[in-house]
């Protein structure tokens, strides 16, 4: 009985200390598995919005393009041509111009 | 493993898309299943965004893009504690093609190049190791971006591209020595399980100098505030490079290649790099600036409790409070000026978690005249360094930490 006045701290310390090891850290890891939404944001009309949509929403989505503040055309130009170059878009040149058409009509200055 | 994309799922994804066009969606200005919107506000627009709770193992966060996936932390999580929740940690991915299933039991972490013993670890033999612990702000290098003036391209984060966690993992260095590093060794380079939907679309990859991750607290994470990462951020495996931005923390980490040669790849030697200058800044258009790699955080402090055009009552002490980090040391000193910076008082600081973490602050102050006035705070942190009073600019938007002023009306 001359531990009873320690016990009840005792094991509560203990069971605190337990508590908090497992909260702090996963013994062991649980397999994921998850679905990602889709876009359902599409592309506002303008010039040549069909060539966009086929050369510019399968890497990112049209928020990508709606969300950027308005930019001058050689800027526009300067996007496309990295996006074709540095991250290999697979788009034909000659589509450049007509999405930078789009771009500048829906994204540049007013 | 399954992807939530590829290119010919991105081809199905456009005829879904035009087929959304012709059912009239075309002027729908957020997704379906967002739920409201929110104003950061960016200066010029375009600055209204919706709050979505789409995501997987995601509560409400502000959609910059669907996919690839960029979510932001809403403000207001950031006054609700100095970490913050797995659930509002902001998410960011290069590439589209990420792995929506992660199988723990056949999962594997490569580490090879130039290393005596190749090693192939199976999650149960990595968290076997001795475990580290440590508070670390996570912050994307254009956190802030929407703000630089004039305006970048890019994705244009308000304040909510950051957060603060407690992370739980394995020394990367006691990874790299039981493989054996090999001398010579120059840099050691980091991949992960995501990819581009494009053939010969660069594989975002990331390095650092090998003594920097030998220096035993860069860090491979499998816990972040006491529960396994969501796969958003990076599940099962994601590095954590305290004090640096968060470009170097790849997610979904499954190969280590030890390099004996300077990384040349487009991720470390055209992207992701810094004006090599005070607060890495530049005039616009200014050409001959040396560029170098973007690295250590810089410091920063918000005001988390009183918004933008807030009513004040003169007369009536306020409390003002908030968030601050040093970057890559700690929080020395928070200052708080009620009067547009004339004037500065140091603030109070919270409980300190650990020099890489957010630190909480706060200061009572009384508003004595009826006006306009703007509130102030301003970090200092362990090496002296202050934020700026003069935001800087640089093309890329990166490393914005002026500091920062929340305008009020005291009436």
């Amino acid at each position: 009985m001359t531990h009873k006045f320690v016990a009840p701290a005792l094991v509560a310390a203990v069971a605190l200390a337990a508590l908090v090891a497992q909260a702090a850290v996963p013994t062991a890891l649980k397999s994921v598995d998850v679905t990602l939404p889709e876009s359902t944001v599409a592309l506002p009309d303008g010039p040549n919005v069909a060539v966009v949509r086929d050369n510019c929403v399968g890497c990112h989505s049209p928020e990508m393009i709606l969300y950027q503040p308005t930019l001058p055309k050689p800027a526009w130009e300067a996007e496309v041509n990295k996006m074709r170059n540095v991250y290999k878009a697979p788009l034909d040149p000659k589509d450049i111009p007509a999405i930078v058409e789009y771009l500048t009509a829906v994204k540049g200055p007013k | 493993m399954r992807s939530t994309s590829s290119i010919a799922d991105a081809l199905s994804r456009r005829v879904l898309l035009r087929q959304a066009g012709a059912a009239g969606l075309a002027t729908l200005a957020m997704p379906a299943w967002a739920e409201t919107m929110v104003s950061l506000p960016l200066p010029g627009g375009p600055d209204d965004r919706p709050i979505t709770t789409a995501f997987p193992q995601k509560g409400a966060m502000v959609l910059q893009r669907a996919r690839p996936p960029m979510l932001e932390t809403p403000f207001e999580v950031f006054d609700q504690g100095v970490f913050t929740p797995n659930d509002r940690f902001f998410v960011r991915w290069h590439w589209s093609v990420i792995p929506t299933n992660v199988d723990v039991d056949s999962f594997r972490l490569a580490v090879h190049g130039h290393v005596d013993k190749p090693l192939s670890l199976s999650l149960k033999e990595l968290m076997a190791l001795p475990h580290i612990e440590y508070a670390a702000v996570d912050e994307c290098s254009g956190n802030s971006r929407g703000f630089f003036q004039p305006r970048v391209p890019g994705g244009e984060w308000g304040n909510g591209g950051m957060g603060n966690a407690r992370w739980t993992g394995v020394r990367l260095k006691d990874v790299l020595d039981r493989a054996g590093v090999k001398p010579g060794a120059v840099q050691v380079r980091f991949s992960g399980l995501d990819n581009a939907p494009v053939a010969d679309g660069p594989k975002f990859i990331k390095s650092l100098a090998v003594d920097h991750a030998r220096d035993g607290e860069v860090m491979i994470a499998f816990a972040m505030n006491g529960q396994q990462l969501p796969l958003l951020n990076g599940f099962p495996l994601r590095l954590v490079v305290p004090g640096w931005y968060a470009t170097y923390w790849m997610k979904m980490l499954n190969d280590i290649e030890v390099l004996d040669s300077l990384d040349t790849n487009f991720w470390m030697k055209t992207a992701y790099l810094i004006p090599d200058t005070p607060h890495a800044d530049m005039k616009p258009g200014q050409t001959g600036v040396n560029l170098v790699p973007i690295n250590r955080l810089n410091p920063r402090s918000f005001i988390t409790n009183v918004k933008a055009g807030a009513t004040l009552l003169a007369g009536k002490p306020a409390a003002v409070r908030g968030i601050a980090f040093g970057g890559d040391t700690g929080v020395k000193q928070v200052d708080f000026s009620a009067d547009g910076g004339n004037s500065w008082h140091a603030a109070r600081l919270g409980k300190d978690e650990g020099k890489y973490g957010f630190r909480r602050w706060e200061s009572r102050f009384t508003p004595k005249t009826k006006g306009n006035a703007v509130l102030m705070v301003r970090c200092t942190n362990s090496n002296g360094d202050v934020q700026p009073a003069a935001a800087n600019w640089n093309p890329s938007g990166f490393m914005r930490n002026v500091i920062e002023s929340t305008p009020v009306t005291v009436a």
